[in-house]
C-alpha cells in the first residue's frame, strides 16, 4: 500500500468531463421560472473518464480487504465472499426491475424472496422471514418493531421495557430506544453467562422482551438458555436473537429451536455478501408463527429491502445446499478454538473453556511495562498487527473487560493463514516483553501513521474547502 | 487442530450445548449446487421477470450507470474491506466518504453530509428523529401529503414506536399548501416538517415562504429531494433548510428492484451533533499528512449505546462510491445535461399523450421535470401496455396514472409508447 494525497476535486480541470450522452432529439422545454431554478453555482469536479478510473484505483490501493488478508474481527464474521454472486447479482434481468413492477411481471424475483424465506426459515428454524432491513441494526429496529407491536396487538399496552445483557452489541440498546423502549440491563456472571439471578426480579408485567444473542459477544454458548426462555415467557415477554453471532449455529443449532421469537440475520456477514466498506447489508427478520400478524403493519425500506444483497447470499446458500452447512459452524467453532488455545499462554483469556466462534483475549499477559515505560496496550496490539498485514482484532469490545480483543476469524481461512496469524500474534507479544515502544509507535509500514484524532473531533473539517 | 484444542471430534465442540437443541436430521435445504449450476438457475429465474422499457419512477429512477462505476465498485478493495475502523489501512475508503460528503453539501447547499443512511424513505424517519431531538417540548412532525407513499409509510412506522405524532399538510393545486401548513404550526406542537423539493407528481414545489412560517415556531424545515434534480431546481440551502434528506438513486444507481440505494442527508452546522450515521473528518498523522479518520463518534451506538443519536451501524458505503463516481464523471455539465435530456423528453410525451385525446391534464401549467401525472379516460392502462412493452402509467392514489422519461429514453421508445396508447 502506498500513500496518495489527492481528491477527486484536486485533480479538477475547467472544462474536462467523463459522461457520454446522446444527442437531444426533442424540442426545448423551456425553462424553469426563475424563482425555483438553482442559483448556487454547482461545483462539481471535471475530471476525464481515465482521471476519475486512475484517481479511484489509487484510493483502493490504500484499502485493506478481505480478498487482501486475515481479518480476525470479532463479531463481524469477515469470511471470504464468493465472486459468483456478484455476477449472478449483476445480472441486466435483476438489475434492471423496477421496485413498483407487479408481481407478474417479477415472478424472477419474487421466487427469489419465496425461496429465500423457505431457506432462511429451514436454517433457523423461525416461521417467517420478511427481507426488506437493510442491514442488521435495521433488522433489530424491525424485529423490537414486531415485538411491541404482538403485544399491542393483544391489548398488553404497559410492556415498554426491554431485558439487554451487559455483554450486548452496542446496536442492541440503540435500537430498542429508537423503538421507544426503555433499556434495562442484565449482568452476566464471572463465567460470561448471563446471570439467571438477576434476570428473574427483572421479569414483569412491563417487560416486552429479552434481546440476546447466542454464543454471546464473548464466544460463549448461553448454556441456560432453556431456563431463561421458560422464565421470559412466563412473564408474558418475547425473546430476541441477534443474528450477528449466527456463524457458529450454521447446521447444528437452530434459534427458533432455542426458543426465540424474534431473530435477526446478517446476509453480510452470515450469508458471505461483501461488506462493502460500511455496507450495503441486509438484515433479514424471522418471526415465529404467532407473530406472523403483526408482519403486515411494519414498513421499514422504500420497496422490497437490499435485493441485490439478497441474490448473492441466495448464491450463496444454494452453493452450501444441504450438504455442506454444518461445515460453515464446525469450521468457523473449530478455527476460534484452535487460535485461542495457541495464544492463551501470552494473552490474558479471562475466561476458559470450549468458545464458539469468537472469543475475547483481555491483552497482554506480559505487556512490558517498566520503570516509567508503559505497557503495550490492545490498540498498540492492534495497530502492529497491521504491519504485519493482518486486520486487527475487534478492540476495547465487549465492555467487560479494559483490554478486550475479539478475535473471529470464520471457517473460510485455511490453517496455513490461521499459523501464519497465530506465529505474528506471538511475535507481537514477544515485542511487548522485549521493548513496548515498538507497538507504541506501529504502525510503520502502513500509508499512513496514527491520526490526530482528538483535533478531528475538535475542529471538524467535514468537506473539501480549497486552499 | 483438535489435539490442540484438546477434543477428540468436531462434535465435541457443541459439548455445552444442551443435547435438545442439536438439530438432528437433515435441514429442509436444495442439495448443492455447483458454480455452473447456480449460473443455469439464476439465468432461469432471470428470464422469469419480464423486460421492459421503464417510462415509471416514483422513487426509483432508470438513468444510465456509466460502465466506469461498476468496473470501479467492483475492484476488491472496495468491496470487500470492512468498515474503515482502522484507519491506517482504509484511507481509501474514508478518502471517498469525505469526497462523498462534500458533494452531498454542493448538491443541497448545506453545511454538513454523514457518510450515508440507507434509503430514501429511512433518511426522512431519521430527520424526523432529529427534529423531535433537536426541538424542546415538540412533539409532531408534519408531512407534506406530496411526499412519495413509501416516504410516508416509512416515517409513520417509525413515528409509532418513537412516539412522535404525525400531523399532515395537504396539496393544493399540486404542491404542498403554504396555508394549510401555516395552520397547523399555529398549533405549537411541530417539531418539524417534511416537504418535497419535486413532488410524487413530479411538480417541482414552490417553498417561499415556508423556512420563515416554521422557524417562527422554531420547528426545522426539511426538505425531501430528488439529488439528480438539484443540478437544476433552487437547493435546499436556498430554501433556508435545516435538514435535506433524499435517495441518491437517481445518480446512477440500477433499479436493481429497489436496492441497494443510498439514504442522503444533509444538516446546518448548528444540527451536526444530533446527526445520525458515520462521519468522516480530516486530519493529520504524526507526520503530519493530510489523513482522513471516523470522527464525531460520541454521537454513535457503539459508544453511546442507548443514548446515541441513532442505531445505525452498517450504512450504504459502497453505494456512497457509485454516487461519488458518478458525480465525478458527470460533473456541473453532464448533470444539468441529464436533467435537460430527461426535461425535455418529458415534455415531449406529455404532450404527445394529450394528443392522443385519451388523457385530462391535473395540474395545466406547473413545472416538472421527468415526471408527470395525467388523468386517464380509460381504465387499466398500465396493464394494456405492459402488453406491448412498457412499464408505464403507474396509477397514483387519485387515480391519475404517472409517467417518467429519463435520458436513456429514446424518442423512437416514446413514440411507440404513444403509439400503445392510442391503440389501446
Amino acid at each position: 500500500m502506498k500513500y496518495y494525497d489527492k481528491l477527486i476535486f484536486e485533480c479538477s480541470k475547467e472544462g474536462r468531463c467523463g459522461y457520454s450522452l446522446p444527442k437531444n432529439a426533442f424540442p426545448a422545454a423551456g425553462e424553469l421560472p426563475q424563482a425555483l431554478r438553482r442559483q448556487a453555482p454547482l461545483d462539481l469536479p471535471q475530471v476525464s473518464e481515465p482521471d476519475v478510473v486512475r484517481h479511484y484505483t489509487n484510493l483502493s490501493q490504500m484499502n485493506f480487504g478481505v480478498d487482501t488478508g486475515f481479518y480476525p474481527l470479532g463479531s463481524c464474521t469477515m469470511k471470504y465472499n464468493p465472486k459468483i454472486n456478484e455476477e449472478m447479482a449483476a445480472l441486466q434481468g435483476f438489475a434492471g426491475l423496477h421496485p413498483l413492477m407487479p408481481a407478474s411481471l417479477t415472478e424472477g424475483a419474487c421466487k427469489v424472496y419465496e425461496e429465500m424465506d423457505k431457506a432462511l426459515a429451514a436454517i433457523t428454524g423461525m416461521y417467517k422471514f420478511t427481507l426488506a432491513p437493510c442491514a442488521g441494526a435495521h433488522g433489530e429496529l424491525t424485529g423490537l418493531m414486531l415485538m411491541r407491536q404482538y403485544h399491542i396487538n393483544r391489548g398488553d399496552l404497559n410492556r415498554t421495557k426491554v431485558i439487554v445483557p451487559d455483554s450486548a452489541h452496542g446496536t442492541n440498546p440503540a435500537s430498542a430506544a429508537v423503538c421507544g423502549l426503555e433499556v434495562v440491563e442484565v449482568k452476566s456472571l464471572e463465567n460470561g453467562r448471563i446471570d439467571v439471578e438477576a434476570l428473574k426480579p427483572l421479569l414483569g408485567p412491563d417487560i416486552a422482551g429479552i434481546m440476546m444473542t447466542n454464543p454471546n459477544t464473548l464466544g460463549l454458548f448461553e448454556t441456560e438458555i432453556k431456563t431463561i426462555a421458560a422464565l421470559v415467557h412466563e412473564a408474558g415477554g418475547l425473546l430476541y436473537y441477534d443474528g450477528a453471532n449466527m456463524n457458529p449455529l450454521m447446521g447444528v443449532v437452530r434459534p427458533g429451536d432455542m426458543g426465540f421469537d424474534i431473530m435477526h440475520l446478517n446476509l453480510h456477514k452470515t450469508f458471505s455478501t461483501p461488506h462493502g466498506g460500511g455496507g450495503p447489508g441486509s438484515g433479514p427478520v424471522g418471526v415465529a408463527q404467532k407473530l406472523v400478524d403483526c408482519l403486515p403493519s411494519i414498513r421499514v425500506s422504500a420497496f422490497h429491502g437490499n435485493f441485490g444483497v439478497i441474490l448473492r447470499a441466495y448464491a450463496y446458500i444454494l452453493s452450501l445446499g444441504q450438504e455442506h452447512l454444518r461445515k460453515v459452524g464446525e469450521y468457523a467453532v473449530l478455527s476460534a478454538n484452535y487460535i485461542k488455545e495457541s495464544l492463551k499462554d501470552v494473552y490474558k483469556l479471562p475466561i476458559d473453556g470450549v468458545c464458539k466462534h469468537e472469543f475475547v483475549f483481555d491483552g497482554l499477559i506480559n505487556d512490558g511495562a517498566h520503570d516509567d515505560v508503559p505497557g503495550a496496550t490492545t490498540l498498540d496490539v492492534a495497530k502492529r498487527l497491521l504491519d504485519y498485514g493482518f486486520h486487527a482484532p475487534t478492540i476495547y469490545f465487549p465492555l467487560l473487560f479494559h483490554q478486550a480483543l475479539m478475535i473471529e476469524p470464520t471457517e473460510t481461512e485455511s490453517k496455513e493463514t490461521i499459523d501464519a496469524f497465530i506465529a505474528v500474534m506471538r511475535k507481537i507479544a514477544a515485542e511487548a516483553a522485549e521493548d513496548p515502544n515498538i507497538l507504541h509507535e506501529a504502525p510503520h509500514n502502513t500509508p499512513i501513521s496514527r491520526p490526530d484524532e482528538t483535533t478531528a473531533a475538535r475542529n471538524p473539517i467535514l468537506k473539501y474547502q480549497e486552499n | 487442530m483438535l489435539d490442540k484444542i484438546g477434543v477428540k471430534k468436531l462434535d465435541d465442540l457443541y459439548s455445552d450445548v444442551p443435547a435438545e437443541f442439536l438439530h438432528k436430521g437433515a435441514y429442509a435445504l436444495p442439495p448443492a449446487m455447483s458454480e455452473q449450476e447456480i449460473r443455469d438457475y439464476f439465468a432461469s429465474l432471470e428470464a422469469m421477470n419480464a423486460k421492459l422499457k421503464v417510462f415509471v419512477g416514483a422513487g426509483a429512477y432508470d438513468h444510465y450507470t456509466p460502465s466506469v462505476i461498476p468496473y470501479l465498485c467492483s475492484r476488491s478493495e472496495f468491496l470487500t474491506a470492512y468498515t474503515p475502523y482502522q484507519c491506517e489501512i482504509s484511507q481509501g475508503t474514508l478518502r471517498y466518504i469525505f469526497e462523498y460528503q462534500s458533494l452531498i453539501c454542493t448538491l443541497t447547499g448545506l453545511d454538513v453530509s454523514n457518510a450515508s443512511l440507507y434509503d430514501g424513505p429511512t433518511a426522512a424517519a431519521e430527520a424526523m428523529k432529529m427534529a423531535i431531538a433537536c426541538t424542546r417540548k415538540k412533539t409532531r412532525v408534519l408531512l407534506s401529503k406530496g411526499l412519495l407513499p413509501q416516504v410516508r409509510e416509512v416515517v409513520e412506522t417509525y413515528a409509532r414506536f418513537h412516539g412522535v405524532e404525525i400531523g399532515y399538510v395537504p396539496v393544493a393545486d399540486g404542491q404542498t399548501s403554504l396555508e394549510a401548513l401555516k395552520a397547523e404550526l399555529a398549533k405549537d406542537d411541530v417539531a418539524g416538517v417534511i416537504v418535497p423539493s419535486v413532488n410524487r407528481y413530479g411538480i417541482v414545489e414552490d417553498h417561499a415562504g415556508f423556512a420563515d412560517a416554521i422557524h417562527a415556531q422554531k420547528a426545522l424545515l426539511i426538505e425531501y429531494c430528488d439529488p439528480s434534480a438539484l443540478a437544476v431546481v433552487k437547493t435546499p440551502g436556498e430554501w433556508d433548510a435545516d435538514i435535506a434528506v433524499g435517495d441518491g438513486q437517481p445518480l446512477g444507481l440500477p433499479l436493481c428492484y429497489g436496492g441497494p440505494y443510498v439514504g442522503f442527508m444533509a444538516v446546518k452546522k448548528d444540527h451536526m451533533r444530533k446527526m445520525p450515521g458515520r462521519i468522516v473528518g480530516q486530519t493529520v498523522d504524526k507526520e503530519g499528512r493530510r489523513v482522513f479518520v471516523l470522527t464525531l463518534q460520541a454521537r454513535e451506538q457503539h459508544i453511546k449505546r442507548e443514548k446515541a443519536t441513532s442505531n445505525i451501524c452498517s450504512n450504504e458505503s459502497l453505494m456512497a462510491l457509485w454516487v461519488t463516481i458518478y458525480l465525478s464523471l458527470m460533473g456541473p455539465e453532464g448533470l444539468r445535461e441529464v436533467n435537460r435530456l430527461s426535461c425535455d423528453g418529458a415534455h415531449y410525451l406529455y404532450g404527445e399523450l394529450l394528443k392522443t385525446g385519451q388523457f385530462e391534464e391535473v395540474f395545466p401549467g406547473k413545472p416538472f421535470l421527468k415526471e408527470f401525472v395525467l388523468k386517464p379516460k380509460q381504465p387499466k392502462l398500465q396493464e394494456r401496455l405492459e402488453k406491448a412493452g412498457f412499464f408505464a402509467a403507474l396509477p397514483t392514489e387519485e387515480g391519475y396514472v404517472s409517467f417518467c422519461v429519463t435520458e436513456k429514453r429514446t424518442k423512437a421508445e416514446i413514440d411507440a409508447l404513444v403509439k400503445a396508447v392510442k391503440e389501446g
